[in-house]
């Protein structure tokens, strides 16, 4: 006998349903006005103008590591201009105690986090002594393997909980990140275990070159959160006040015991990938650039704050001073860092140093003495 | 004292090491209210509680980036990759993250981390469950690699890799999971990692091996014997770090010597032994070292892997081959 067709159910008009509940979550437009006062997190006057010295901080830090990397003071630098609100806006909703799994773009949230910008120049610059991570720091140095940080957000996260620590794991990687198989498995094992995760997807719309819709068929990044069973969020990543409120609510959810969320935020790199010879020429137009720059996350704060008398031009001429010149002391104390040694890598390969590295140590301490 | 196959010398040392560390998880496919697909974990999750032992999502790649996480929160994982076939699906987490981590962070953080995993020929398993992918793991600077041939030696060295800050990848032949008993002492020991064991003494041939070898090498050391052959069988049970020096010394002592590997000629470890053998050694050769290995294939379909398996008699062959030079 042959089986009954099902009438109920059809997988198309399933799909298409949810594709269309995800819609994006806005509260601060392009104009610096609040479209959706209901999701407003409310932040008081000191927290909005403090979220904006870091967003106008960071975009100096950019400018200027992007022209100390054309003078050869820095080594690998990924470009983050565009993308300040889904980066500080989102760390702006975490605690100390909150440990952040970054990806290579993900300098600034370690900054805000406590990473001292010398050492964010070491790390730049090929020098273990950037990732010795302060006690109580609770980062890791910017991972290179795109998803490799999902999988282990999800053993921090379980770990977190096992400890019953109120606090979460964060983790971000890029439009690109989202279709390796760890981002599934990590945003799936966070799941199953409901383990105290955010999952930070930032979709800058290109992976290097490759674009958005050559990743995959899913309108949306957010809805992949479906497959894992957790809450999946699409906000405008140019929008801080956006951001912020959405990372808010899956921290509150998740150190209540509900589980990971994956927040999908839509934003730009004005920039390269990175300044190792990267032409954005090649698969962007300028129409393109010139109407993400009008979404700026700077411009749309900054109109808001002017507009709620918290910010003028004095202010942020003080944080760019500031900014210029913290960084000029931080690469003249990265300057005084003696050059990394053979002998330090082999030193510290293994708790005990083995018969055979030994020997090698040996030959290369020699060798570097000279 | 207890007799113990391997399979319950393994469960025993992970029992041991639960109770003395309440930061040791073990975790993994099946490991939990199952015990295990060789029961190696078997009545742990009723003993420490579905905190401590628990099963996971079937993703070998998630496991290990669990095993990271948890590592960095204090606890000594303890992760089971179900076959070690399998570790291509995790060899990012193993080579391309734990490995590195305490390099990464200029030795500031660690992965506390022990893979234990079945592997190994002559059980007739489907693909990808017996290769012999010991070097692939002893090519990566950072990780440690044991392979225990013994109950008494499983359970010490298992101890020991837990125990160990370093992350390590703890190899369990299933032949030897209970092909033979020994005594095995119940209360705790430990064997260190990075020491190799003289299983039989001699003076005119070393037989340098591990694993299911060291049982074949033991059997041909007997034949040999028979002809008035003395023969040397040195096990390395940790196959990085090597024990160089027990190596050399015996050796120095055989003049003598032949390593053997259950891994093809191109794969394992028994290149290596040679070259070192010939760096710190050469002039107290009497002949070359030969290598006895399985050929270079991949590991065959079950009806071909008696034949492809090295045995005690190819190596008396090839022993004969070096103390005839």
């Amino acid at each position: 006998m042959a089986a009954k067709k099902n009438q109920q159910f059809d997988p198309v008009e399933t799909l298409n349903a949810i594709e269309e509940k995800f819609e994006m979550v806005q509260v601060l437009n392009e104009e610096g006005e609040i479209v959706n006062k209901d999701y407003d997190p409310n932040l008081s006057d000191e927290q909005l103008e403090e979220l904006m010295r870091r967003m106008v901080y960071t975009r100096i830090l950019d400018q200027r590591s992007i022209s100390l990397n054309r003078q050869g003071r820095l080594g690998f630098y990924a470009p983050t201009a565009g993308q300040e609100a889904s980066q500080l806006a989102s760390h702006f909703a975490l605690e100390k105690d909150d440990f952040i799994l970054p990806g290579y773009r993900d300098v600034p949230q370690l900054i805000w986090h406590g990473w001292p910008l010398h050492q964010a120049f070491l790390f730049s610059r090929g020098h273990f002594k950037g990732n010795q991570m302060a006690e109580g720091l609770n980062i890791l140095p910017p991972q290179i393997i795109i998803g490799a940080q999902f999988i282990q957000a999800a053993g921090v996260a379980l770990g977190m909980q096992k400890r019953k620590k109120e606090a979460v794991a964060v983790t971000y990687t890029g439009d690109g990140g989202s279709s390796q198989g760890d981002f599934y498995e990590g945003i799936n094992f966070a799941g199953a275990f409901r383990a105290p995760a955010i999952f930070i997807v930032q979709n800058n719309q290109f992976a290097i070159s490759t674009p958005r819709e050559l990743q995959t068929s899913a309108k949306t990044i957010a809805q992949k959160a479906v497959s894992a069973g957790i809450p999946g969020v699409l906000v405008d990543g140019m929008d801080p006040l956006a951001v912020y409120a959405v990372t808010r609510d899956a921290r509150e959810r998740a150190v209540k015991g509900e589980g990971p969320t994956l927040i999908e935020t839509m934003c730009y790199r004005y920039g390269p990938h990175t300044m190792a010879g990267d032409d954005p020429t090649r698969y962007r137009t300028s129409d393109i650039d010139s109407e993400w720059e009008k979404k700026d996350p700077l411009v749309r704060f900054r109109k808001y704050l002017e507009a709620k008398k918290l910010w003028n031009e004095e202010k942020e001429n003080e944080v760019i001073e500031k900014a210029k010149e913290e960084i000029k002391a931080a690469i003249k104390e990265a300057d005084g860092t003696p050059k990394q040694k053979v002998s330090d890598l082999l030193g510290i390969m293994y708790e005990e140093v083995p018969f055979n590295v030994q020997e090698q140590l040996d030959i290369y301490k020699a060798k570097e003495s000279k | 004292m207890a007799q113990m196959t391997m399979i319950q010398a393994i469960t025993d040392a992970l029992k041991t090491e639960m109770k003395n560390d309440e930061n040791v998880l073990v975790f993994g496919e099946d490991v939990g209210n199952n015990g295990g697909v060789f029961r190696a974990t078997e009545g742990l999750q009723k003993e420490f509680g579905e905190d401590r032992v628990f099963d996971t999502p079937l993703a070998e790649s998630g496991i290990g980036g669990l095993a990271i996480g948890l590592g960095l929160q204090g606890y000594r994982p303890v992760p089971e990759i179900q076959f070690f076939g399998f570790v291509f699906e995790v060899m990012d987490s193993i080579s391309g993250q734990m490995a590195r981590m305490r390099y990464r962070s200029g030795g500031t953080l660690t992965s506390p981390v022990t893979i234990r995993s079945p592997f190994g020929g002559g059980v007739h398993t489907p693909e990808m469950h017996a290769d012999s992918l010991e070097g692939l793991m002893t090519s990566q600077p950072g990780l440690k690699v044991v392979i225990p041939a013994t109950p008494y030696d499983a359970k010490g060295l298992l101890i020991s890799a837990i125990r160990d800050n370093d992350p390590v990848i703890f190899l369990e032949h299933m032949k030897l999971y209970r092909s033979f008993r020994q005594e095995v002492p119940e209360e705790e020991y430990t064997i260190p990692l990075g020491k190799a064991d003289v299983k039989r003494e001699g003076t005119d041939l070393s037989i340098i091996t591990y694993g299911a070898m060291v049982q074949e090498s033991m059997k041909a050391a007997e034949e040999l014997e028979k002809d008035g052959h003395s023969v040397e069988v040195v096990d390395l049970r940790t196959v990085q770090p090597l024990d160089i020096e027990a190596i050399i010394a015996s050796v120095e002592k055989t003049n003598r010597a032949i390593v053997v590997q259950e891994a093809q000629k191109q794969a394992g470890i028994a290149a290596n032994v040679v070259a070192e053998i010939n760096d710190r050694a050469i002039l107290s050769l009497e002949a070359p070292v030969l290598r006895v290995t399985a050929p270079d294939s991949v590991f065959p379909f079950s009806q071909a892997e008696q034949v492809w398996l090295p045995n005690a008699k190819d190596i008396v062959e090839t022993a004969k081959k070096v103390l005839n030079f």
